[in-house]
C-alpha cells in the first residue's frame, strides 16, 4: 500500500508542476547545460529556461565569478545562433573574457545606461523580444512589482533572463525562479603543478521554486562545467571499493 | 515652332575648385589632384595657379614637382565629378527645368522661353555665371541656338558669350576644330592637314568630309550648326520624401496623433516600397494652432519601410507632443533614405537568426530612440596586445570581425576602466607578489601565473610596459595585477590591480 500512496503523491506533484507551467522534458530534446547535480535540483531535473534567474553578487570578486558562471551557461543558450543583450549602468565586464567561455563576444550587445530606471525599461523591452537567446541585466535592486513585470514579459517571449543584483541588503522577495550566489574558491592545478588552475566556484542555490536548494562546487574546465562533488564522490567510491 | 536656346556652362577647374572649397587653405597655392596609374602618379586635375606655371592634366607628378617643388597634392576621388555635376545641375533647376550633365566638366541648360524672366539673355547668363563664381567655381558660359555652338563658344570663344539667334555659323568660323567635340584621332588628322580653324573646312562638300573623317564628324558639325537635333539626357530631380496631413479640426488627443502618424507613415512607406528604399531618419512636425511647431525625430539602424516598426518608434515620442489648443497640420519628412537590399526583404520574417534578426534590430531602434544610440555597444577584436585596445567598438550591427578572438592568454572577466594602485610585498627580480593590499584588505597570494609582459605601443603613446600576474589569494579569489616598468634602484615600482578573474 505505501508504494501506491507514494505513486499518487508523485503523480499529484507532477500535476502541480504542470499547472504551474513546468513542462516535463520532451523525449529526445534535452538541452543540458552540463551542470550535473545542480540541474537535478530543479523541478523535473531541467535547468529552467524562458524564466528569470536572480544572482546576488555584492563584491567585485563574486561578480566576476558570476559573470564567468553565466557566460558558461550562455555558451549553451547561444548555440542556436541567438544574440544576447548585457544591460547595466556600470559595466566592468571585459568582452574578450567571454571568448574563454565558448562565446563569440561580438554576438553580445552591451547596453550601457546611466540611470537605474532606464536599465529596468530596457530590460523589460529586451525580455519581450523573442529573437534573443538571453538577457543579462545588472541591477542594484529590484522590487516585487518590477520583477512581476519582467516575469510577465518572459512568459510570452520565452527569453531567459539573468538579473545580477549587487545590493544584497535589500534582498526582497521576487518572482524569480531561482536565486543563486556564486563565489570563487581556490583552484587546483593538475598534479599540484605551480600556477593558477581552471576557475572554480561555490555555486549556491539559495532559492528554487519547486526545487531543492543546495550548495555545490563547480569548475569551468576550459570547455564545459565539471562538478567537483561528483569527482570527490567518485573518488571516495573508488577508495571504498579498493578498501 | 519655338526657337530653342541653350546655355552650356563649363567648369574649368571643377575638382580643384571643389577641393579648395573644402580646404580653404589651398586657395592661394598651386594644387593638383592625382591618381596612381600604371605604376606612376598622374595628375588628373590642376587649379588655375598650377596651370599658369605649365602644369597640365595627364602629366606625371614627378615632372610637375620638377616645375613647382612646393606643389600641393591631393588624392583624386573617382566618381566625384559626376556627383558634383549632378548636385550643381540640381541647383541650376532654379534657372530652367531642363538640365543635362555634360561629362566630364560641364552642364547643358535648355533655356528656351526662360531668359525673359530675368529681363533678357545677357542678364540671365550673367546671373548664372556670377552666382556660380561667387560660390567659388570658375565657370564659363555661353548661349547659342544649338548645344554644339554653345559648347564651342563656352570652351573656345574669345569675343562674346551670347550668340544671337541664327548666328552660330559666323561664331564658329574662327574657332579651332576641337570646339566641335571631335574624337582625338579626327582632330589629329585635321591638324596634319592644316585645318586650324573651322573656317577651313566648313564650306567643303559633305561627301568629301564624310569620306575623310567619317559620319561622326558630320553629325557633330550639323549639331553645332543646328541642322540636326541633339538629344539631352535630362536630370531628374529627386522629389523630397514629404507628406502633409492637414486636419479638419485641431487635434488634441493622443489617439488623434496616433492616427495622423499612421496615415503619414502609410503614404511615405507606400512610396518607399515602390522605389525599393527604406527610411533611416524621419522628422515629424506638428503645427499647432498657436503658431508653435513641435518636432520629433526618429532614426533606425536598418533602412526600414515597415509601418508597424516605424510607428512603434514614433509611439515612444507621442508623450513629448503637447497638443495644447490643437494641432492643425502634420508633416512627415524622410530626411535620410537608403536602398533596401533585396535580401533584406526577409529581414522582417522570423527565420533570420542572430544579429540579422529583424526583431533585434527593432528592439535596438526602440532603445536608441529612447536612451540614445551611444548606449548600445558591440565589440570586435583588434590585433593589439594592450588590454584596453584589444577590443574596438563595432560601428554597425553588420560589422564582421577581421580577426579571431584570442583565447591563449588569461583575461579577466571584469576589467577596471582605470587600473587602481595597490601596495604589495614582492620579491625581486620578477616574482609575483606575496601579498597585496587593496581597499584596506590584505590578500595573501597562494598561487600565481606570470609574468606576461605587455609592451606599450610606442607609436601611440609613451610610458612604461606592464608585467601582468594572474594571482589567487587565500580565499580563492583571482585577480589580475601588474607592475609598471622595470625595477630600478632610484625609484620604487608601482603595482596596480587591473581586473578580476572568474
Amino acid at each position: 500500500m505505501p508504494d501506491t500512496k507514494r505513486d499518487i503523491i508523485n503523480k499529484l506533484q507532477k500535476n502541480i508542476l504542470l499547472w504551474e507551467g513546468f513542462k516535463p522534458p520532451q523525449a529526445g530534446h534535452v538541452d543540458t547545460f552540463g551542470l550535473g547535480p545542480v540541474e537535478a535540483a530543479f523541478p523535473n531535473g531541467v535547468f529552467p529556461v524562458g524564466t528569470i534567474h536572480e544572482l546576488v553578487c555584492p563584491t567585485p570578486e563574486q561578480s566576476a565569478a558570476t559573470s564567468g558562471f553565466i557566460a558558461g551557461i550562455l555558451g549553451s543558450l547561444m548555440k542556436q545562433g541567438g544574440t544576447c543583450l548585457w544591460i547595466g549602468s556600470s559595466r566592468k565586464l571585459f568582452p574578450s573574457s567571454l571568448s574563454l567561455f565558448n562565446i563569440e563576444p561580438d554576438r553580445v550587445i552591451f547596453i550601457d545606461l546611466k540611470r537605474e530606471r532606464d536599465v529596468l525599461w530596457v530590460t523589460e523591452e529586451a525580455l519581450k523580444c523573442e529573437g534573443l537567446a538571453a538577457v543579462i541585466s545588472e541591477l542594484q535592486d529590484i522590487n516585487i512589482a518590477q520583477s512581476r513585470r519582467l516575469q510577465l514579459a518572459v512568459e510570452s517571449s520565452k527569453v531567459t533572463g539573468f538579473i545580477l543584483r549587487t545590493d544584497i541588503y535589500k534582498a526582497k522577495t521576487s518572482t524569480c525562479v531561482a536565486r543563486w550566489r556564486i563565489s570563487p574558491i581556490p583552484s587546483e592545478t593538475e598534479d599540484g603543478l605551480p600556477g593558477v588552475g581552471f576557475p572554480r566556484w561555490q555555486v549556491e542555490l539559495l532559492k528554487v521554486r519547486n526545487g531543492n536548494p543546495g550548495v555545490w562546487r563547480m569548475e569551468w574546465a576550459g570547455r564545459c562545467f565539471v562538478s567537483l562533488d561528483e569527482k570527490v564522490i567518485a573518488h571516495e567510491a573508488l577508495e571504498r571499493r579498493a578498501g | 515652332m519655338v526657337k530653342r536656346r541653350f546655355v552650356v556652362i563649363w567648369f574649368r577647374h571643377l575638382m580643384t575648385d571643389w577641393m579648395t572649397l573644402k580646404h580653404p587653405e589651398f586657395r592661394e597655392l598651386p594644387l593638383v589632384l592625382t591618381t596612381p596609374l600604371r605604376g606612376r602618379v598622374v595628375i588628373t586635375a590642376a587649379n588655375a595657379l598650377a596651370e599658369m606655371q605649365g602644369i597640365t592634366t595627364g602629366m606625371a607628378m614627378a615632372d610637375a614637382r620638377a616645375i613647382i617643388p612646393s606643389l600641393e597634392m591631393m588624392d583624386d576621388i573617382p566618381g566625384q565629378p559626376a556627383k558634383l555635376l549632378k548636385a550643381l545641375g540640381e541647383w541650376c533647376i532654379r534657372y530652367t527645368p531642363l538640365i543635362a550633365v555634360d561629362m566630364p566638366d560641364g552642364l547643358i541648360l535648355d533655356i528656351s522661353g526662360c531668359a525673359h524672366l530675368w529681363a533678357g539673355e545677357r542678364a540671365y547668363l550673367g546671373a548664372i555665371i556670377k552666382t556660380l563664381r561667387s560660390k567659388g567655381y570658375d565657370a564659363r558660359g555661353a548661349m547659342a541656338d544649338t548645344i554644339g555652338a554653345a559648347w564651342a563658344v563656352a570652351h573656345f570663344g574669345k569675343v562674346k558669350p551670347i550668340i544671337e539667334e541664327g548666328g552660330q555659323n559666323e561664331a564658329l568660323l574662327s574657332l579651332p576644330p576641337a570646339a566641335l567635340r571631335l574624337e582625338p584621332l579626327t582632330l589629329e588628322r585635321l591638324q596634319k592637314l592644316g585645318f586650324y580653324t573651322i573656317q577651313g573646312f566648313i564650306g567643303m562638300g559633305r561627301s568629301v568630309l564624310r569620306r575623310r573623317f567619317g559620319q561622326e564628324f558630320l553629325t557633330r558639325l550639323d549639331q553645332a550648326l543646328g541642322n540636326e537635333d541633339e538629344p539631352m539626357q535630362l536630370l531628374q530631380p529627386v522629389e523630397p520624401y514629404h507628406e502633409r496631413l492637414p486636419s479638419l479640426e485641431p487635434i488634441r488627443t493622443a489617439t488623434g496623433i496616433e492616427i495622423a502618424i499612421k496615415k503619414l507613415l502609410e503614404a511615405v512607406c507606400r512610396r518607399l516600397e515602390g522605389e525599393g528604399k527604406g527610411l533611416r531618419v524621419a522628422i515629424l512636425k506638428c503645427y499647432r494652432v498657436d503658431d508653435k511647431i513641435i518636432q520629433v525625430n526618429i532614426g533606425t539602424s536598418h533602412a526600414s519601410r515597415y509601418i508597424d516598426h516605424l510607428f512603434k518608434l514614433f509611439e515612444l515620442k507621442i508623450p513629448l507632443i503637447e497638443p495644447a489648443l490643437g494641432i492643425e497640420l502634420f508633416t512627415l519628412d524622410a530626411l535620410k533614405v537608403e536602398d533596401v537590399e533585396p535580401e533584406q526583404e526577409v529581414l522582417w520574417s522570423t527565420t533570420a537568426e542572430g544579429l540579422e534578426d529583424g526583431r533585434l534590430a527593432e528592439l535596438l531602434d526602440k532603445i536608441s530612440n529612447k536612451v540614445g544610440s551611444a548606449s548600445i555597444q558591440r565589440y570586435l577584436p583588434q590585433e593589439c596586445h594592450w588590454p584596453e585596445r584589444s577590443i574596438k567598438p563595432a560601428k554597425t550591427l553588420q560589422d564582421k570581425r577581421m580577426t579571431t578572438w584570442r583565447t591563449d592568454r588569461p583575461r579577466p572577466s571584469l576589467l577596471l576602466q582605470k587600473p587602481e594602485q595597490i601596495q604589495v610585498t614582492a620579491p625581486i627580480p620578477d616574482y609575483p607578489p606575496m601579498l597585496f593590499v587593496y581597499k584596506k584588505k590584505v590578500h595573501q597570494i597562494k598561487k600565481a601565473d606570470g609574468p606576461e609582459r605587455i609592451e606599450r605601443e610606442w607609436w601611440l603613446e609613451s610610458g612604461e610596459h606592464r608585467d601582468y600576474y594572474y594571482v589567487e589569494d587565500q580565499d580563492g579569489q583571482r585577480y589580475w595585477l601588474f607592475r609598471a616598468g622595470h625595477y630600478s634602484d632610484d625609484q620604487p615600482r608601482e603595482w596596480f590591480i587591473h581586473g578580476f578573474f572568474a
